[in-house]
């Protein structure tokens, strides 16, 4: 059924059951959120998007406020604003940022709505850091709970999206803060390195370890993950060259913003210094003598290209020749690109002459 | 793949990983440890039962994370039944389901052949039998047969515990049987999942990386296809299907094989039996290994060409959902490293140059590529299932699973809808087989192997991954606390491994995971990889290794 209302003196179509944030965000109506995420259930508890309503008395939580025929919905009036400021300078008391990330080109959803509405702490006030930097060894996500502003999105995500149940809210009052399991490191508390819980950390507090401080990427670039066959797309972040991170791409038509442990952080053996640079041969090719597995004549020669290829070409072609095509065999690869593989098939089956072409799919 | 292609004329997943993610009523995941291999997917079965209280049946020897999910209080249930009797098991609840008239029979009349020879067969594994056999109580063959034959649409789910076995094709069309005998194909939420394990295991099978195949499937011993590659090409082709993987690398030990060129694979990790594996391929008169790592396997290779990463090309990969995604360059190649279509596209450039093979002009005989984008014109134009497949529809945000029949066509999220791939659906009558080493007086622990969260496959890319070695940095053997005892291990206790092939030293992991009786080793590290003690028993079809269960003797260092 088809609902209709106002919102911002303009008319909104929404559906049954959507919020009023929603129908916004669905005409691109922007209401200033913190604790909300369209992947996650709403908890109300950020008091950002906070709306007026005409004939409703106060603010209310756009975002567990159900649409409803008829309804006037005011997003961003003088009153609004003054409170959001205030709702953001409260939570600056208890946030305090070391600085380590200024250089890396990323501007939080809080840092972005803090400046957006120009809120400060009082004059003359500079809170002190309460946690420590780093404060959990988990070798992928960085814990600096100073940030925290205790939306709650990592335990929602970590219990929504990975179904893990690691994070969660502990103490009271000015002490309350989110803690794993039962107060423990993330890994005891049996946490999988999904990295999710920091992917929607609006604020910092939990991040990509393996990340900080690299500074800010050239470019990101959308790709698919090189690990298992569920086809995750995430974008690589490039610096100078070189990967410094992977963030999610919430388009990505299989895995939204989820990823796994290996698809977000497995991707350093891209620069690892073992990789092969230059082709190898063996002496004894380059000096036409016999074939022996050890000594000087079996110790590997950089060589360039064309000698590289030209003996490959040439001791293939000579086999074919001397013995038939099905004296050689192809194994082509699950990890390379699908134009490779047809044209690993189309090197065996055209220029070779055989069928022995296979690949890891039994293993 | 056999299997299904067998069952249904076609061997991929049948359905999407979102449909079953978000309609099935109930899903049967048997020998595939999703969480940690699918995590992705793994986590949203989790949902699935957590939020829209979707049943969830897990069979496994293991228990494996989401057997915590499979439980009475979520509406579903954890089989462990004894490796090795998969198919028992699954006679054992078709026969309770035939029994209680929960077939589909319109589903079986309309669409199925074979029923009624399958049907007999049944009858020889009664429950009783098959709890005995299985291991598994007989009240909970009860339970299970209900759960799956009263949700539907149900979906079954598995990976290598079902093929990695000598009857691993009996496995597969014992599952095909199931979906038929309850109606769940053709339909979102249903269908016969098996999940891939690399990222392009599907588009490497689909672009004829196969011996008994061309791309898209088309056989190799049919006269129509050959004659159709042969126009393509302008070559004469063998008629003959060739060497799998398992056949090829034993066939350097007698010179059947001299010459091996080997893209971006370690045999050496990840074939059976580790010491014959480098004994053929010392043999192997020339090997070229094109790798972005120099790996167990480069020792023996006598020219390692380097390639390059997903990071540094562009192309397309083809998901376990036959979904068709592109993978972008990122960075360029590092060093004088060359995208690997380019360096087999020099070879084959410079072995035609040399003449000898008689080639004549055809409309695909060429090797001049600018990109990857004109190699895959030449996919869709000889491939009928990508016949619709172009990087210009993907780059334009069109989401394409195959088959693609044409440049409007949609693609296809779902298989077998009306009418399966081959006509209709055949039931086969299957017969348990007991595996082909089973524990003895000498070997009498069952081994079997698999990956772990943090690690994939032979390790190459992991183990150069800072983190996660730092969370999984060695190789551990799970070992059930019953037998820990007995061999007076704790964690951390250095244990022996021995099977007729060799011994590894690793250390144990004590776990109720695994059953008294079985251990479980991971093949990621080269000294202690559990590859080391596999044996190359294969299914007679798909020549797959019995990767599942090995005869071994423990002891503690």
């Amino acid at each position: 059924m088809p609902v209709h209302l106002t919102i911002n003196d303009k008319p909104v179509q929404a559906h049954e059951g959507q919020t009023v944030l929603e129908a916004a965000c669905a005409h691109g109506i922007v209401i200033p959120t913190l604790c909300y995420h369209k992947d996650l259930s709403p908890v109300g508890s950020c008091r950002l998007c906070i709306v007026e309503v005409d004939k409703l008395r106060g603010q209310v939580a756009a975002c567990n406020l159900p649409v409803a025929e008829g309804l006037v919905v005011h997003t961003e009036t003088p009153a609004l604003v003054q409170s959001r400021r205030t709702v953001l300078s409260l939570l600056l008391q208890n946030y305090t940022d070391a600085g380590y990330t200024s250089h890396d080109g990323h501007t939080t959803e809080f840092e972005h709505w803090v400046r957006y509405y120009e809120a400060r702490l009082p004059d003359g006030t500079s809170p002190a850091p309460r946690y420590p930097l780093d404060g959990d060894p988990n070798p992928f996500i960085w814990v600096d709970l100073n940030k925290c502003i205790l939306c709650t999105r990592c335990v929602r995500a970590c219990e929504e999206v990975q179904g893990r149940f690691v994070w969660g809210v502990g103490e009271r009052g000015s002490y309350t803060r989110i803690i794993a399991g039962a107060d423990t490191a993330m890994l005891e508390a049996r946490c999988e390195s999904c990295g999710a819980c920091a992917a929607y950390c609006p604020t910092g507090a939990l991040d990509h370890k393996l990340s900080i401080r690299q500074g800010e990427a050239d470019r990101k670039v959308t790709t698919t993950c090189t690990y298992c066959g569920v086809g995750c797309q995430f974008d690589l972040n490039v610096k100078n060259g070189k990967v410094i991170r992977v963030t999610s791409n919430p388009n990505a038509p299989v895995n939204g913003m989820h990823l796994c442990v290996k698809g977000r952080y497995g991707y350093d053996f891209i620069h690892h210094p073992d990789r092969l640079t230059g082709p190898r041969v063996r002496r004894y090719l380059l000096e036409e003598g016999e074939k022996v597995l050890h000594g000087p004549a079996w110790d590997w020669v950089e060589t360039d290209w064309n000698t590289a290829l030209d003996i490959t070409a040439r001791k293939l072609a000579a086999t074919r020749d001397h013995y038939g095509g099905s004296s050689i065999g192809v194994l082509t690869s699950a990890k390379c690109l699908n134009e490779e593989n047809y044209l690993m098939n189309k090197l065996a089956r055209q220029v070779l002459g055989t069928h022995n072409i296979d690949h890891c799919a039994r293993l | 793949m056999v299997g299904l292609t067998t069952s249904f004329g076609s061997g991929a997943m049948s359905n999407s990983m979102d449909d079953v993610a978000e309609k099935a009523a109930a899903f049967f995941v048997i020998g595939s440890n999703t969480t940690e291999q699918h995590p992705v997917f793994g986590s949203r079965l989790r949902q699935a039962v957590l939020r829209r209280g979707a049943k969830l049946v897990v069979a496994d020897p293991r228990r494996i994370d989401l057997a915590d999910f499979a439980k009475p209080a979520y509406g579903g249930l954890y089989l462990r039944h004894r490796p090795g009797t998969d198919i028992v098991l699954l006679i054992g609840l078709m026969h309770i389901i035939l029994h209680n008239g929960w077939e589909d029979k319109n589903f079986i009349a309309g669409r199925t052949e074979g029923y009624e020879e399958f049907a007999a067969t049944i009858e020889h594994y009664p429950p009783e039998k098959a709890s005995e056999i299985t291991g598994v109580p007989l009240e909970q063959l009860y339970q299970a047969a209900e759960i799956l034959a009263l949700n539907k649409p149900m979906a079954v789910i598995w990976a290598m515990g079902i093929t990695q076995h000598i009857v691993g094709v009996r496995n597969v069309m014992s599952l095909a049987n199931l979906q038929m005998l309850l109606g769940n194909m053709g339909m979102e939420g249903g269908g016969v999942n098996p999940l891939r394990g690399q990222n392009n295991v599907q588009g490497a099978c689909d672009m004829g990386g196969l011996p008994n195949v061309y791309p898209g499937y088309q056989n190799v011993t049919s006269e129509e296809t050959r004659l159709k590659f042969e126009a393509a090409w302008g070559v004469s082709l063998p008629d003959k299907v060739g060497l799998t993987l398992t056949e090829m690398i034993p066939a350097c030990e007698d010179g059947r094989v001299r010459a091996l060129y080997i893209l971006g694979e370690d045999p050496v990790m990840s074939d059976p039996n580790t010491s014959h594996i480098r004994h053929c391929l010392e043999r192997c008169e020339f090997l070229v290994l094109q790798e972005i790592f120099p790996s167990e396997t480069s020792a023996y290779a006598d020219i390692l060409l380097p390639g390059v990463s997903f990071a540094e090309k562009t192309g397309t990969f083809t998901s376990t959902e036959r979904r068709i995604q592109m993978c972008r360059k990122a960075i360029e190649p590092l060093g004088e490293t060359r995208p690997d279509w380019q360096i087999t596209t020099e070879i084959a450039k410079r072995i035609i140059a040399l003449g000898e093979r008689d080639m004549r002009p055809a409309p695909h005989s060429g090797w001049d590529y600018n990109d990857t984008s004109d190699i895959m014109s030449e996919i869709s134009a000889v491939t009928p299932s990508y016949a619709g497949v172009s990087h210009a529809r993907l780059e334009a945000g069109e989401r394409l699973q195959w088959p693609v029949k044409g440049p409007d066509h949609p693609g296809t999220p779902v298989l077998h809808v009306g009418q399966f791939t081959r006509g209709k659906g055949k039931f086969a009558p299957i017969d348990h087989i007991p595996p082909a080493e089973l524990p003895d007086d000498e070997f009498p622990v069952l081994l079997s192997t698999g990956r772990v969260l943090y690690h994939w496959h032979g390790g190459q890319m992991t183990r150069r991954a800072k983190g996660l070695m730092g969370v999984y940095g060695r190789a551990l053997v799970e070992v059930n606390p019953e037998d820990a005892a007995r061999w007076n291990a704790k964690d951390g206790t250095h244990l022996r491994v021995t099977s007729r092939r060799g011994s590894i030293e690793v250390e144990a992991w004590v776990t109720d995971r695994v059953p008294p009786g079985m251990v479980f080793a991971n093949f990621h590290f080269p000294e202690t990889s559990a590859n080391i003690l596999t044996h190359a028993s294969l299914d007679p079809v798909a020549k797959i290794p019995e990767y599942k269960i090995v005869a071994v003797r423990v002891e503690a260092v």
